[in-house]
């Protein structure tokens, strides 16, 4: 039997991000009780003022990061796709951050080895980027509706550029 | 003591040499930090008469307690100050993006940089890790080249950077400091004290935490805050901008037009904040820690000025627009990305620009004088090309670039009644003289002519009060405004989403507690905000200043609105300035030389600072 994709993960609509990185904060606040962004499991990257977006963890398929650990220190749950780190095993190496496309494994500032998002697994309110983000543009979704998202989008727009000529 | 860094760094250009000395606790309750801090900072280190572009001239830089929180706009804010080269009195001038709350988690609550580089320099603050490296390379270049230029060298993208464009290192007076290419700490001319020390840049990263005192509670009220700027409290930013303003002025002939020669545009329309959402504007964009956004992007598509790109509200619109009679708006967009590209105070430069064009057609300037430019009110094309004049100091534009006092003085011929100016100032885009209570406000800002020293012109565009009268009542209004004002510099919070703050000073107090853990109530808030307000004017009083200081533009008291309507011959006389600044005076416990008496020091706790009203305050 086919199944539709169930694993969701922390996307960002690059339309609708502003880059005001409260993002950040309300991440390493509920992780870590302080505000600062190299605790955050969630990065804001503003690349000119129009292009603008938060990127975290994308729950990958067949997680490049798993692979590059040589220490086997990285695996990925079964039941969310979060990447789950053993940290006695980790040692900061930082093959994972270099194997990951997104920037989404860092090495923690003070515990010097990898920390990644992990769905705020702990806080019953999931996800703080998702809840805190003012502008709407942090979602929990999966594969399966963010291709709806932009299979919708493209079309609109196509009709749009039509009705235009 | 959160929230504080806690630390204060001292640069000595000339030397090299930089030290830390711990943050006083006494100031920082009494200074609360930002521009308070900063203008306490400054006083103890300079000395009276200083000449502004000198290396005697300490530039502060200057953090709130809130800087680097999640509390929206508290995150983001950090203020300049020196002595202004522009008004020779206390200069200050705040702007918001993300470098205060890098510098914040670099440990510092303030950067006093003193002397003069021997060569052009940039500072590398790297947490505790200070250094100057050379600046050859970025020398000449835009402060957005600059910016990218600086995180290439470093290496790290996340460095934030804030520097001079061309026209700080040529020390023009209305010369800016812009970080995060669209950001501005923008008045006072505090560029060119930079340019002035041969610092081209400060770059910083900070990798500390930012800790408040009451945490869950802290997180209570940010909660509280973001839902509050979903509302109606910030709906003019989060839509159409500050640009809104301008059809709403236009309709109250309040729009200062062709240099103040009219208080209507006609062609309104083609340049307000509608014509510019519908056309321009690509993206609105935010802060850190913001939650309305209120920065537009506005993006030119097609035409001579195609690609360009800059950030557009109210003021740049109005000074490169109607204030020149111009109603093109890629345009006024070109000039307005020309301003951030040499590093110019946009509002300064329209105003330098629409004196131009009003003395050329008053025949005081030909147009050979005018490098062959035909500088008539309405020419985009010299719009465009006289920024670039000012921007590199080129023939004309170097008369303009250190603002329209001083060009009135080089051109000589009364120009000087053309100067649209207070304290050497450029005067911002409110008609004055039916603006009366913002015109009070404007005489009497410590800065010079300026609408962010207390935002008097909200309660009358709002028709909270008469406009056109002056009448005892109206100097407490201000002062009870620009307290609120200096209460925002200094915590460093944004003065866009004022709305948001209900009740005021007594939310600020709250806020300031729950961050730092100094118990501060409300109306002790409030007497910080009086001692801030006073320190800024005995600055002003050590470098001279007095009640003669305190005035309006020659056209605002002689050249009544002639626009049939409303506020038809609409002027402000001097008995009424003489009333209103009476009225301010007395509200502040100042004589009627605008002189803080003993008592209001003693009250204040500024009994160390007598020496500078001595023999004045009789």
């Amino acid at each position: 039997m086919v199944k539709l994709h169930e694993r969701k993960f922390v996307s960002a609509d690059p339309e609708k991000c502003v880059g005001c990185q409260i993002c950040e904060y309300a991440c390493s606040f509920n992780k870590e009780k302080v505000f600062n962004p190299l605790k955050s499991r969630i990065r804001v990257v503003r690349v000119n003022q129009l292009a603008n977006m938060a990127v975290t963890c994308r729950l990958c398929e067949e997680p490049r990061c798993v692979a590059a650990c040589p220490r086997d220190a990285l695996t990925q749950s079964k039941e969310t796709g979060a990447i789950e780190l053993d940290k006695d095993k980790c040692n900061g190496c930082g093959w994972c951050v270099e194997a990951c496309d997104y920037g989404a494994m860092m090495i923690h500032p003070e515990t010097k080895i990898v920390y990644v998002c992990d769905l705020c697994k702990d806080n019953p309110e999931g996800p703080q980027c998702v809840k805190w983000c003012p502008e709407e543009a942090i979602t929990l979704v999966t594969s399966d509706v963010l291709a709806q998202k932009a299979r919708i989008s493209a079309i609109k727009k196509l009709f749009q550029e039509k009705e235009e000529k | 003591m959160l929230g504080y860094a806690g630390k204060i760094l001292y640069v000595d250009l000339t030397t090299g040499r930089t030290r830390t000395e711990k943050l006083s606790e006494d100031d920082a309750k009494k200074y609360v930090g930002g521009i308070g801090l900063g203008m306490k900072l400054y006083l103890s280190n300079s000395k009276a008469g200083v000449n502004p572009l000198s290396s005697e001239n300490p530039l502060v830089l200057a953090l709130g307690p809130v800087s680097g929180t999640m509390f929206p706009t508290g995150g983001n804010g950090h203020a300049f100050i020196s002595k202004s080269p522009e008004t020779g009195g206390v200069g200050e001038a705040v702007s918001h993006g993300t470098f205060g709350a890098e510098l914040k988690r670099a440990g510092y609550d303030a950067v006093i940089l003193t002397g003069k580089a021997e060569k052009p320099v940039y500072l590398w603050i790297d947490d505790d890790a200070i250094q100057l490296l050379d600046a050859s390379n970025v020398w000449g270049k835009s402060p957005f080249e600059t910016e990218d230029a600086i995180k290439g060298e470093i290496g790290d993208y996340y460095v934030r950077v804030a520097s001079i464009g061309l026209a700080g290192e040529k020390q023009s007076k209305i010369a800016c400091i812009i970080n995060e290419k669209t950001r501005a700490a923008g008045r006072t001319g505090l560029g060119a004290v930079m340019g002035s020390k041969n610092l081209k840049a400060i770059a910083v990263r900070g990798t500390n935490d930012i800790v408040v005192a009451k945490p869950e509670e802290f997180i209570e009220m940010v909660k509280e805050f973001h839902e509050r700027m979903k509302g109606p409290a910030a709906q003019k930013y989060r839509t159409l901008g500050t640009a809104g303003n301008l059809l709403i002025q236009n309709s109250l002939y309040c729009l200062p037009t062709r240099n103040g020669n009219n208080a209507y545009f006609e062609n309104a329309e083609r340049v307000s904040g509608e014509a510019l959402n519908d056309r321009y504007i690509a993206k609105i964009i935010a802060c850190n820690s913001c939650a309305m956004r209120c920065e537009h992007e506005a993006v030119v598509h097609e035409g001579p000025y195609k690609g360009t790109l800059a950030r557009m509200e109210y003021d740049n619109i109005w000074a490169l627009g109607p204030n020149c009679g111009v109603d093109k708006l890629d345009a006024i967009i070109k000039a307005a990305e020309l301003c951030n590209y040499y590093g110019l105070d946009a509002t300064s430069t329209g105003v330098a620009i629409s004196f131009l064009m009003d003395c050329h057609e008053n025949g005081i300037l030909s147009h050979e004088e005018l490098d062959g430019i035909d500088a008539h009110f309405g020419n985009a094309d010299a719009l465009v090309q006289l920024v670039e004049k000012i921007g590199k100091r080129e023939g004309i534009g170097d008369i303009l670039a250190d603002g329209v006092k001083v060009a009135a003085e080089k051109i000589g011929k009364n120009s000087i009644q053309l100067a649209q100016q207070i304290k050497g100032l450029e005067v911002p885009g409110y008609d004055l003289r039916c603006l009366k209570t913002t015109a009070l406000s404007f005489a009497v800002s410590f800065r010079g002519a300026d609408h962010n020293r207390s935002g008097a012109y909200s309660m009358e565009l709002k028709g909270k009060v008469d406009r056109l009268k002056a009448e005892k009542g109206r100097g407490k209004l201000v002062k009870d405004a620009e307290d609120i004002y200096v209460l925002i510099d200094s915590l460093i919070i944004c003065k866009n989403a004022k709305g948001t703050l209900y009740k005021k000073i007594e939310e600020m107090a709250k806020l300031y507690n729950l961050v730092t853990g100094i118990e501060m109530t409300a109306e002790q808030l409030g007497i910080a905000a009086e001692r801030i307000s006073t320190l800024a004017k005995l600055i002003n009083i050590r470098e001279g200043f007095s009640r003669k200081d305190d005035t309006l533009p020659w056209k605002v008291m002689n050249q009544p609105i002639t626009e049939e309507g409303p506020v038809k011959g609409a002027v402000v006389t001097q008995e009424e300035l003489d009333l209103l600044l009476d009225d301010y005076y007395q509200a502040r416990g100042w004589n009627a030389d605008g002189i803080p008496t003993k008592d209001t020091l003693q009250k204040l706790g500024l009994q160390d600072y007598q020496n500078i009203t001595l023999g004045k305050e009789a």
